[in-house]
């Protein structure tokens, strides 16, 4: 175990390394100025402003310096936020983005669980029809349908939740319905073809001939078995929600991470690409790793050892 | 059976709540949502929206109306601009005495304090100046306001861009004593009160920002006040909410009556006017077009015209847009009544000019009385012109690339262009080329475009704002536009008529007809119409035209 995660832990830097590389040199290559007032720039001011930013030097010369400040954790100084170091501005966005996508995969893959589960239970009933009916439209309506109509309906008509904002709980309860729709759907849908493939196994069987009740078998003996292709789904998933939902965001006035890495792609805000992009790779291949070893627990025929196939 | 479902609900519920609670851990004021209901509505307090971040507080580095307006509702200047948007004298104490020549300005200042109670000096004036052209503080404004009109401005920017020596005691600044200012102009112009009311010339306190070094101006408590109001909350360039309150230092205090302004950031249009429904504020920012149709003839949404002209830019490198029929065909080819009624819906008009209404006047006429309307949509006017110049080409058919903005609405008003020209001009192929903002000015830059969808907004109240952006070689012309009988008119506007109002303005107009009458220069679109939703007991609230958006200092809130 202790080599494997020896192992994995080098393959995430080098994995981190590439992407911390291919984005420099991306950023070389996007067209459009990194200048909010380009068009009322003389042409030796735009000098002046490319040397402050070490613009001016060779790419090579801009690598070395960007890989060198990197190694130390810092990640330069935000164009479009004058002067505000990139790991400020983005430890402080990333808290509300995290909680938030965390309470959505979370209240998401619960309900959708319990969906699932009783829709395989019930198989072709009318709980079954629902659920399914459900998760078609938690899949195919997008999110921003639902919290538009969300904000309207419970907040400004009938002020039972804020309207916007992010400044405790009761503000974060709408978001987090509208960014569940996706897990629920994802989690019903993977919950119900898994358990009615285990449910169907030998030693449900057996169980139910032992003379199990009908709880038991469903969550201590099918669910278990039926969560692994599900946790490899969550992982990822968990990742694009918590780095922040540009829509969600927006529409109830999150300050998270997603509406800040957009408008820094518009204007071209290269040390706020760069960090934000790093930032992601690195949460993914973490969770990466943490699904992989949490394969090991929950079913003990996967097994994790050094490499060998 | 049932016993352990329902534990298991409790477990996952705990779970959930405990998670929850975690996370939450780290908010304070969760409670500060319901203060709002008890408020009595004479309260002398507002909150409202804004669709952006303050950028920066630092009045050298600032370039956005975000941070103008903020800067300039905490901050003053030898002058300010105000409820009527005139320039009148703030931390200056009356007007200047002016040299003979018109070029040097000596301001007594008033007697003034920062808000940690240090005097406003003379000195804080030269420190800011300098500071805002020093090339050390790459700021985009400094120079753009000041090469050119303050005397050693343009020197210093282009040794600091050719790594030269500079000495910034050049600069045409000079403190005579704490109370007593000099400033010296590079050439006298009409618009200098309007200079000294932008906040790129506001005092600051050298102490204050040498004892903060790197923080200086990075959130509330690193930043002093001069102004009407000052910042109590306000955690750096990405908050998302931000608190002004009374500033008591002020000299004027006992003019402003609003306590405290809450301001929050929704960049959602739609979000923005749910939260107004909702009663969650008194102000929302500009409404997308979508929104406004609901609210006419409601008496809460606030509209006006933007002195923002928006036209096609005609790269005269290409070949068929350096022919002058071929462009007078273009500039005549679309309907642009259409395109402001139908499509964009908000208030906004046509234009058939390049100096927008409603923004200077003189004498009490609006600079648009004399020559109204300089080029119509005029279909048969535009394919008489559009045959004449392909037979001058020797050709029978053009494709020309259009470089538009990527936004939904951009989109929309340039496939209607699209349509317009290629249904208007026969033997025209239109290809649309939508890029995000930053591209388009990096091609503007470089001239890597055919038609231009652009638009341009004053920095000061004069049309010099807008006509000397095609002076030949000038840095925003950009288009190779030239014409010596434009240029001589503007120059003279510049100098012989510098301090003639009169002369200054007719010379203006002509040129303006030049280049829009004669050349078809640029192809005028549309001048923007801007909207808001306000609060109508919240009375006084000042909207510019340029510089801030608004002003808050004469605000009051009145009871029902």
């Amino acid at each position: 175990m202790g080599k494997y995660l020896a192992k994995r832990v080098l393959y995430m830097f080098i994995t981190l390394f590439l992407i911390a590389s291919l984005t420099f040199f991306l950023m070389k290559i996007i067209p459009g100025t990194p200048f909010a007032s380009a068009n009322k720039l003389s042409p030796q001011q735009v000098e002046i402003m490319k040397a402050k930013y070490g613009l001016d030097k060779p790419v090579p010369v801009q690598y070395v310096t960007y890989l060198g400040k990197l190694a130390k954790g810092d990640l330069g100084i935000s164009f479009q936020f004058n002067n505000t170091p990139v790991t400020d501005l983005m430890i402080k966005r990333l808290g509300p983005s995290a909680q938030l996508g965390f309470q959505a995969v979370f209240f998401g893959t619960i309900v959708g669980l319990l969906l699932g589960v009783f829709a395989a239970l019930r198989q072709n009933t009318w709980v079954d029809y629902g659920a399914t009916f459900l998760a078609v439209l938690g899949k195919s309506i997008p999110n921003f349908v639902f919290a538009g109509l969300m904000q309207y309906y419970i907040g400004v008509k009938l002020g039972l939740l804020p309207v916007l904002f992010w400044k405790g709980f009761e503000y974060t309860i709408m978001p987090t319905i509208a960014l569940s729709m996706f897990p629920i759907a994802i989690a019903a849908r993977f919950m119900r073809t898994e358990m009615i493939e285990v449910l169907g196994t030998d030693y449900i069987t057996l169980a139910k001939a032992k003379g199990a009740s009908f709880f038991e078998i469903a969550f201590k003996h099918a669910l278990r078995n039926a969560l692994i292709p599900l946790i490899t789904v969550l992982g990822p998933l968990t990742i694009s929600l918590m780095t922040g939902s540009l829509v969600i965001e927006q529409i109830f006035a999150i300050p998270g991470l997603g509406e800040q890495f957009v408008k820094a792609v518009n204007v071209n805000d290269y040390p706020v690409i760069m960090g934000t992009t790093l930032l992601f790779a690195f949460l993914f291949v973490v969770v990466i790793l943490i699904v992989d070893i949490l394969y090991g627990i929950i079913d003990p025929r996967i097994r994790l050892s050094g490499g060998s196939k | 059976m049932k016993k352990s479902k329902l534990s298991l609900f409790l477990v996952l519920t705990l779970v959930f709540s405990l998670v929850l609670s975690a996370c939450g851990g780290g908010k304070k004021e969760s409670g500060s949502g319901s203060e709002g209901e008890g408020e009595s509505s004479a309260k002398q307090e507002i909150k409202i929206l804004d669709s952006s971040e303050i950028p920066t507080m630092d009045t050298s580095l600032a370039e956005g109306s975000t941070s103008f307006t903020y800067i300039a509702n905490v901050g003053e200047g030898l002058y300010r601009l105000n409820k009527d948007h005139k320039p009148v004298p703030a931390m200056a104490e009356g007007k200047p005495k002016i040299s003979e020549d018109k070029k040097v300005y000596t301001f007594k200042l008033r007697d003034a304090k920062w808000s940690n109670g240090d005097p406003v000096t003379a000195d804080d004036f030269v420190y800011a100046w300098q500071r805002a052209i020093d090339p050390k503080t790459a700021s985009p404004y400094g120079p753009y306001m000041m090469d050119g009109k303050i005397k050693g401005a343009k020197e210093i920017t282009e040794a600091g861009a050719a790594s030269k020596e500079y000495d910034l005691n050049t600069l045409g600044i000079k403190a005579i004593d704490d109370k007593t200012l000099e400033v010296t102009l590079e050439q006298p112009f009409v618009f200098w009160e309007d200079l000294f009311a932008f906040p790129t010339f506001y005092p600051i306190n050298k102490k204050f920002v040498e004892e903060k070094g790197e923080k200086y101006a990075s959130n509330a408590e690193n930043l002093l006040y001069n102004g009407p109001f000052k910042l109590t909350k306000w955690e750096g360039t990405d908050a998302t909410d931000w608190v002004l309150e009374k500033n008591e230092n002020y000299w004027d205090a006992k003019n402003v009556k609003l306590e405290k302004i809450s301001v929050n950031v929704v960049k959602d249009s739609n979000s923005a006017v749910n939260a107004f429904e909702a009663g969650e504020t008194d102000m929302t920012g500009l409404l997308s077009s979508d929104i406004v149709p609901q609210y006419e003839g409601d008496d809460r949404m606030v509209s006006w015209l933007e002195p923002t002209v928006f036209w096609l830019k005609m790269n005269q490198q290409n070949e068929a847009l350096k022919n002058v029929n071929i462009r007078k065909a273009i500039a005549q080819g679309f309907n642009k009544e259409d395109l402001a009624k139908s499509i964009l819906n908000n208030g906004s008009i046509a234009a058939n000019f390049m100096v927008p209404k409603d923004f200077v006047e003189f004498e009490g006429k609006d600079f648009r009385e004399k020559h109204g309307d300089l080029i119509k949509y005029d279909p048969k006017a535009a394919k008489e012109a559009w045959e004449k110049g392909l037979k001058e080409l020797g050709v029978d058919k053009l494709e020309i690339r259009y470089l538009g903005g990527d936004t939904e609405a951009a989109k929309k008003t340039d496939s209607y262009m699209k349509n317009q020209l290629e249904k208007n001009l026969p033997g025209l192929t239109v290809k649309l080329e939508s890029v995000p903002f930053a591209v388009r000015l990096e091609r503007d830059n470089s001239q890597n475009y055919d038609l231009q969808f652009a638009g341009w907004g004053p920095d000061y109240g004069n049309a010099i704002s807008f006509t000397d952006l095609w002076l030949t070689g000038g840095g925003s012309n950009r288009m190779d536009y030239s014409n010596p009988k434009y240029d001589e008119l503007i120059k003279k506007a510049q100098t012989d008529y510098a301090t003639k109002p009169k002369e200054n303005w007719e010379a203006q107009q002509e040129a303006e007809r030049i280049m829009i009458q004669e050349d078809a220069g640029i192809a005028p679109v549309y001048q923007r119409g801007a909207n808001i939703l306000l609060n109508p007991n919240v009375k006084g609230l000042a909207i510019y035209n340029y510089g801030p958006d608004y002003a808050f200092q004469w605000v009051e809130v009145k009871g029902e």
